[in-house]
């Protein structure tokens, strides 16, 4: 069948023959869009976060179809080297990756927490970034998701 | 150890070798690889083996738009090796770190560390090689500018990557442009340190961008031309054998291109991932379970008293079993997984006997290695090209599934891409093994502690790893991953022993990030702070009175010191918040913890960290920070959180969630690590600091709840 939607701003027509292939799989190997990882296909670790229309979704439990229409948006989608998101741009300020496989599903999960809320404390950013990072990267990720939000901020002023 | 020098002699140069690509971070042109031989740098692990014969190559290849790229025998995975090695590099050969690219090299590349990476030593061990080496190419440059100029070498010097002389210059590409014939130098001398711009400075990961903008650099996002996917089905019960299978279904499922039994184990080879995995789903398999496994038996194979006895450490005298004044305290630790991210997997072509795998491992040369002896290809015909690697933690010290993947892809005659599913991972991890301690310790009429002894068990380590040849196996006493950190540092105590009990488990137990230190340091720091509060003293203050001012002692007082200065140590409970102080010696690298803790909600939390390390010379501060950050919320969630167990003969859990791990909420609010620089080499830094933050938590809860936590994960209730 035929499944139509836009990833990062760009219309795109698949065929496939499972309408309930993951997401994931789609944007990884037939729209060939890396960024976005499997880490374990039960939606427990957040490596494959990416945008459904501004709300973070993990990919790897979400079949294509329900992608029809919509817009999608993955980490290259997100900003890039001349114009970065202003979570990328705190990423790198805060030197927060490590290994760096997990990051692409945090960044993704950051972004659309600030969209929904703009300035998140502690306790939200606790309760938001569920993510796992296990070069255990969360302490910077912190201070990276605050920054982000100071970023935001001072971009609309 | 010896000094290791570069023999003259040894230095091969050669020009216009092959291509290699698939993976450099840039694309150049023109190519001139430098190769140098380093004798005596058979580095790595710090064993009571070494010597595999096989010697770590270096090449430096300079681009036409002057760019050099470093052909790293050392992987990145996390550990920030790629960038302390371009400071390293880029400082001695007089070079921007704009101007420095460093890959992962692969075996075709001529490039192969014959230990891997691991053992926190990549910078450190590369340390006096590279500088050398850099130091060597930067003066074959500059003669080379020299005949090209035609000015004297003396007159010309070296900056950003050109060298000038007499009011002339010419690019360091330039400079070695159609070179055929090297003149080779004797070693120059090395700058000193202090003149260094970018050793010592906090440069960002030169790695940063790609992992900021979600580049395909890892394993995992590796293709090849005409690739099909597959995925394997194993036995889920510990030591299941293949018995039988009906593949009818599954080999007519949409897509589905073969479906093959090898040995114990089915792969399902499809155009897509989907379908293959759907496929699977069909595959109707009965295995033969020999013996259903339980918790009870394997922790009963762990215990003091129960397999091989080895002595580690023996000072004065015994302590007497018939003594009743002793202190005597049991500790446990339970099998962790590496549970890292990026699953284990690779994508392999066989084609007319000759084998190109792409793959995330730790240990490129032992890959190939394993492909060519169990399928009897020539290594020569076979070429392992190393990625990023989504973690390592010890995990990727065995990538023998490789193997799995170079079949599959005879099997159907195309590259074939195959990874784990999570399941798979953790049921065929190489486990941290389980632990079982028993401190026995006595203080005397002053206070002191007058004997300490660390009996303790544990599944192998290095012992049966893919590191050791066969041979090692038999010949090793103790199992020197299993015994890191179980020696004890306080010198000046007259009667210590130290002794180990290993034993083979059931299935695969292996090196988890700095090995046995994580569970010796928990069982010996928690037990040295149940000596002070029986004997009313200080924990700090005892623990320095117990170690003697030598080099070592003089190091490790320093930390302990530091951190008990900056951290404004206090053994008060204030407000129901308690500090808990630690410390570990592993690797040469001392560091001391010490952890805020409070109990909210019957839950055990975490506040603030202060950390002091002693790294030596810190190459890049802020990524030894980062390190330090790492390591310690990792062994948090190890001591807190984590635990594999067997049930009805399985290995479980075998998901993120049930398999409890640290989140961002765990993670404390306030880290502060601070770096002492006693020696005037880097030392490793990566496992280290994973030492004594459990102890440290332990000790602090027992001053809040006097309660002392015995097994790890520790819970209150």
């Amino acid at each position: 069948m035929n499944i139509k939607f836009t990833i990062n701003n760009k219309p795109v027509s698949i065929d496939i023959e499972d309408e309930n292939t993951p997401l994931l799989w789609v944007v990884r190997d037939i729209l060939d869009l890396k960024g976005t990882k499997f880490g374990c296909g039960k939606a427990a670790c957040g490596a494959c976060t990416l945008h459904v229309d501004d709300v973070a979704v993990r990919s790897c439990s979400y079949a294509v179809k329900f992608a029809k229409d919509k817009n999608v948006t993955t980490i290259e989608g997100l900003g890039d080297v001349e114009n970065p998101h202003p979570v990328q741009q705190a990423w790198i300020e805060e030197v927060v990756p490590q290994c760096g496989y997990c990051q692409p599903g945090f960044m993704m999960a950051t972004a659309a927490l600030l969209k929904e809320n703009p300035n998140p404390t502690d306790e939200d950013i606790d309760k938001n970034i569920i993510n796992i990072c296990r070069c255990a990267t969360y302490y910077r990720m912190r201070k990276a998701i605050h920054r982000a939000a100071e970023l935001t901020q001072e971009s609309k002023n | 150890m010896a000094k290791k020098k570069i023999s003259r002699r040894k230095f091969l140069v050669r020009g216009g070798l092959g291509t290699l690509g698939v993976l450099a971070l840039g694309t150049y042109v023109f190519r001139n690889p430098i190769r140098r031989e380093i004798i005596d740098f058979a580095d790595s692990f710090v064993s009571p083996y070494s010597g595999t014969g096989t010697e770590p190559n270096l090449w430096f290849e300079i681009t036409k738009d002057n760019t050099v790229i470093l052909h790293s025998p050392k992987v990145e995975m996390g550990q920030g090796t790629f960038t302390g090695l371009a400071q390293i590099a880029a400082d001695e050969l007089d070079i921007d770190i704009n101007q420095i690219q460093v890959i992962a090299a692969s075996t075709a590349s001529g490039i192969v560390d014959g230990l891997g990476t691991g053992g926190s030593l990549s910078v450190a061990s590369m340390w006096m090689p590279l500088r050398e080496m850099a130091a060597t190419i930067r003066k074959m440059i500059t003669i080379e500018a020299a005949k090209k100029l035609e000015i004297p070498v003396e007159n010309l010097s070296t900056q950003n990557g050109i060298v000038s002389g007499n009011g002339t210059k010419i690019t360091y590409a330039k400079a070695v442009e159609n070179v055929t014939e090297w003149e080779i130098p004797d070693t120059p001398k090395l700058k000193p340190v202090a003149d260094y711009k970018l050793v010592g400075k906090p440069v960002a990961r030169i790695d940063l961008k790609a992992k900021v903008f979600g580049d395909p650099i890892f394993g995992m996002d590796a293709e090849m031309e005409d690739m099909l996917h597959a995925v394997v089905i194993r036995p889920e019960h510990i030591g299941a054998t293949y018995k039988s299978a009906n593949f009818n279904k599954a080999a007519q499922m949409p897509g589905v291109v073969k479906v093959v039994q090898i040995e114990d184990w089915i792969g399902v080879v499809a155009k897509t991932y989907a379908q293959a995995l759907a496929a699977k789903m069909e595959v109707d398999v009965e295995w033969n379970i020999p013996k259903k496994w339980t918790e009870q038996e394997i922790r009963a194979l762990i215990s003091v008293g129960n397999g091989n006895e080895v002595l580690v450490q023996k000072e004065g005298d015994n302590l007497d079993d018939d003594d009743k004044e002793f202190l005597e305290i049991e500790f446990k630790s339970p099998m962790g997984a590496h549970a890292q991210i990026e699953p284990n997997g690779a994508v392999a072509s066989y084609k007319d006997g000759k084998v190109t795998v792409i793959l995330s491992t730790q240990v490129v040369g032992i890959t190939q290695n394993q492909i060519s002896k169990a399928l009897d290809i020539d290594t020569k015909n076979i070429n392992i090209i190393p990625t990023y690697l989504g973690g390592g933690f010890g995990r990727r010290l065995n990538t023998k599934h490789a193997i799995k993947a170079v079949q599959l892809s005879k099997e159907v005659g195309q590259p074939v891409k195959y990874f784990f599913t999570r399941k798979e991972e953790f049921q065929n991890d190489m486990f941290r093994p389980p632990t079982h301690h028993i401190m026995k310790g006595k203080l005397n009429e002053k206070g002191q502690i007058s004997n300490l002894e660390h009996h303790f068990a544990s599944g192998n380590v290095a012992i049966d790893s893919a590191l050791l040849p066969d041979i090692a196996n038999t010949i090793l006493g103790a199992d020197f991953g299993a015994i890191r950190g179980g020696s004890i540092h306080y010198s000046a105590i007259e009667n210590i022993r130290a002794v180990q009990w290993h034993k083979t488990l059931p299935f695969a137990t292996s090196w988890w990030r700095s090995l046995g230190l994580l569970a010796n340091t928990f069982a010996i720091e928690s037990f040295v702070d149940e000596l002070a509060l029986k004997g009313n003293q200080n924990p700090i203050e005892l623990r320095l009175s117990q170690i003697k001012d030598n080099e070592e002692g003089i190091r490790l007082k320093n930390v302990i010191k530091k951190a008990q200065k900056e951290a404004s140590y206090s053994d008060e409970v204030v407000n129901g918040k308690a500090m808990g102080f630690a410390c570990s010696t592993d690797t040469g690298t001392p560091c001391a913890q010490i952890v805020e803790v409070s109990i909210i909600d019957n839950q055990i939390k975490v506040h603030k960290v202060t950390c002091v390390m002693d790294c030596g010379i810190a190459v890049n501060p802020d990524q030894v920070k980062a390190q330090c950050e790492g390591a310690m919320i990792m062994a948090m969630s190890a001591a807190m959180h984590e635990k594999m167990y067997i049930d009805d003969g399985q290995l479980q859990p075998t998901i993120y969630g049930p398999y409890d791990m640290a989140l961002l909420k765990h993670a404390p609010k306030e880290i502060n690590i601070h770096l002492i620089q006693g020696v005037d080499k880097p030392l490793p830094v990566g496992e280290p600091p994973l030492g004594p933050i459990a102890a440290a938590i332990a000790n602090a809860v027992r001053r809040i709840t006097g309660k002392r936590l015995t097994e790890m994960p520790l819970k209150l209730s």
